[in-house]
């Protein structure tokens, strides 16, 4: 310690002076870079919403013009699109399904990670690590090898065309998911407060109630809003579980094709349709999502 | 690390997760595999074949190749995002308004429905329609990612890229925010380069996430299927029918249930390999923190 504190103090002493110039270089250089990455950025920024940018601006068009030619903006600004979509109930009965049963994801998922992340981050068991790992496996399973066995499993139990059929299969990949995530927040309270809270008296369902979820609050936002994106994006198990009744959104917009030909506009605004709820929730809660997206790892 | 407890009441609290799982995870792979190891011509004819279908599947040449297609695919993909993905989250501001704004404007692409995703591809890419296939043509290339194999499996590559980077992107805007301010100073005192800051502080640091986004990216890229789909339907030819497509066509296009059993065996087999692996790495990198 001694010898470390001397020696910087007679360095600094010498190289003082030719230093100072150089330091405020560093700093203009710093402030380029500075201003070189927040250009870089914007121009990502543009890259990456311009193919957005492109399917709004079709949605606002009548077919005719789409075909006629490319333009920025709509000259005929037009809203019949949408109107075709919520006047429709075949079509707006769609997002009503995804939403019904990607909340009824959420919430299942939730329920039960809960509890059993606990456990993953508090306690020693026998076959928790293979547990785990055979949990975190099904994350891994692509959905297409389960298939068919799904739609034989869910018509054979009279759930085949349900709400509940689709919240249940995307349980496959959203329940470990969630564990994982809850586990990584859930390691990063310190164990001493469970151990106060029963020494005050608490049983453990109160503690976990009471004190618990409060403390890990923002992991359950995050989490929440991991268990909506992956359910709200998928795709072929929601088609392939459902017909009619709880046909998610996704699979509707290939009515769009049609013997005319595609109806462009429609699948554009239907397009957009889809975005918006997710913009919607990623604005709730943006300011855990930097800590989220470490899944509480960092 | 704190030492766990040891207590193996704790199985109660994992055990509605466990049900759950083995619901939807257990009774379906049991299927499979009673599939994989019969011939089925209708429910009540079935003959027991033993690995007869998984020999088939061993040998046949289309899934070889439709392997080899995916895993150049998700290294490809792996190749571009990664770097990117680490160049975009350093120029994202850390504070203010503009923060939490880059923050949103990025994550959108992850919101999409996949198959919306190749919807936009779609539009974007043809060149009546689309702003991208214009601009190529514009610019003087033949590009038709409907005809040309080499057009489609870029335009895969590019839609893949634009739609998983910002992951990439946040997990290390996560990894970065984690940075304490004194390492920088120090750097400052240092006198150290800008990539030097990032050599040695900034990299280390991520390793964590990156490992988490290597993982996600790597199995989600596997089991890909429904923007390449929705964009160009597996070809032209089978120029972009990745293992996930094949499988499909095998089990509900020709309905060769036994074939599609013992190939979705494979499948994940190979998926629970690499991920074990990667799994095994990040909890010996845990183990010695």
């Amino acid at each position: 310690m001694t010898q470390s504190s001397t020696t910087p103090i007679s360095h600094n002493k010498g190289i003082t002076k030719e230093q100072a110039p150089v330091y405020s270089r560093a700093e203009r250089k710093a402030r380029n870079a500075n201003l070189r990455g927040r250009f870089g950025l914007v121009l990502y920024v543009v890259l990456l919403l311009l193919p957005i940018y492109w399917l709004v601006n079709m949605s606002f068009k009548t077919n005719t013009e789409i075909l006629s030619g490319l333009s920025f903006f709509p000259a005929d600004f037009t809203l019949e699109n949408y109107a075709k979509i919520f006047g429709d109930a075949t079509w707006y009965m769609g997002y009503v399904n995804s939403i019904f049963y990607v909340s009824m994801n959420m919430v299942i998922s939730l329920i039960v990670a809960l509890p059993a992340a606990y456990a993953f981050s508090r306690y020693k068991f026998i076959g928790d690590k293979h547990m785990f790992f055979w949990l975190l496996s099904n994350r891994m399973a692509p959905p297409a090898v389960f298939l068919l066995p799904f739609f034989q499993l869910y018509s054979s139990v009279g759930l085949f065309d349900t709400h509940i059929a689709v919240a249940l299969a995307h349980c496959l990949f959203n329940v470990p998911l969630a564990v994982w995530i809850l586990e990584g927040f859930m390691s990063g309270v310190p164990r001493e407060i469970d151990e106060t809270a029963y020494i005050d008296g608490y049983s453990f369902p109160k503690f976990f109630m009471r004190i618990f979820i409060p403390l890990i609050r923002s992991g359950i936002g995050v989490t929440a809003f991991f268990c909506f994106m992956f359910s709200w994006v998928e795709l072929l198990l929601a088609r392939t579980l459902t017909s009619v009744d709880a046909k998610p959104i996704a699979a509707i917009m290939t009515r769009t094709v049609s013997a005319s030909g595609m109806d462009w506009g429609l699948l554009a605004a239907a397009g957009v349709l889809t975005i918006l709820p997710g913009m919607l929730v990623i604005y709730f809660v943006r300011n855990h999502v930097a800590k989220g997206f470490a899944l509480g790892r960092v | 690390m704190q030492t766990k407890v040891e207590n193996n009441k704790a199985w109660f609290l994992v055990l509605p997760v466990f049900l759950i799982v083995a619901f939807s995870a257990i009774i379906p792979l049991m299927t499979v595999v009673n599939y994989s190891v019969q011939d089925i011509f209708d429910p009540y004819t079935r003959y027991f074949v033993g690995t007869e279908w998984f020999k088939q599947v061993m040998l046949d040449s289309r899934l070889h190749e439709a392997l080899l297609r995916q895993f150049l695919y998700s290294f490809t993909i792996l190749a571009i995002e990664v770097p990117l993905g680490i160049c975009v989250a350093l120029m994202m501001p850390t504070k203010g308004r503009g923060a939490s704004l880059s923050l949103i404007l990025v994550a959108i692409p992850l919101l999409i429905p996949w198959n919306v995703v190749g919807t936009i591809w779609q539009i974007f890419g043809r060149a009546d329609i689309g702003l991208f296939g214009a601009f190529m043509s514009g610019i003087g290339v033949d590009y038709n990612y409907a005809s040309d194999p080499t057009d489609a499996w870029l335009t895969v590559v590019l839609m893949d890229v634009w739609h998983w980077t910002p992951l990439v992107a946040l997990l290390c805007y996560s990894g970065l925010r984690a940075i304490p301010e004194v390492y920088y100073q120090a750097a400052r005192i240092d006198q150290a380069s800008r990539w030097a800051v990032f050599r040695y502080i900034q990299l280390p640091k991520l390793t964590n996430v990156l490992i988490i986004g290597v993982l996600l990216r790597f199995m989600d890229s596997f089991m890909i299927y429904t923007e390449p789909f929705v964009l160009t339907g597996g070809g032209p030819g089978s120029s972009t029918t990745f293992l996930s497509q094949s499988l499909v066509q095998q089990a509900i296009g020709q309905f060769d249930l036994g074939p599609a059993a013992a190939f979705s065996l494979v499948y994940f087999l190979i998926i629970l390999l690499v991920c074990w692996v990667f799994y095994t790495t990040i909890m010996n990198m845990q183990k010695d923190k």
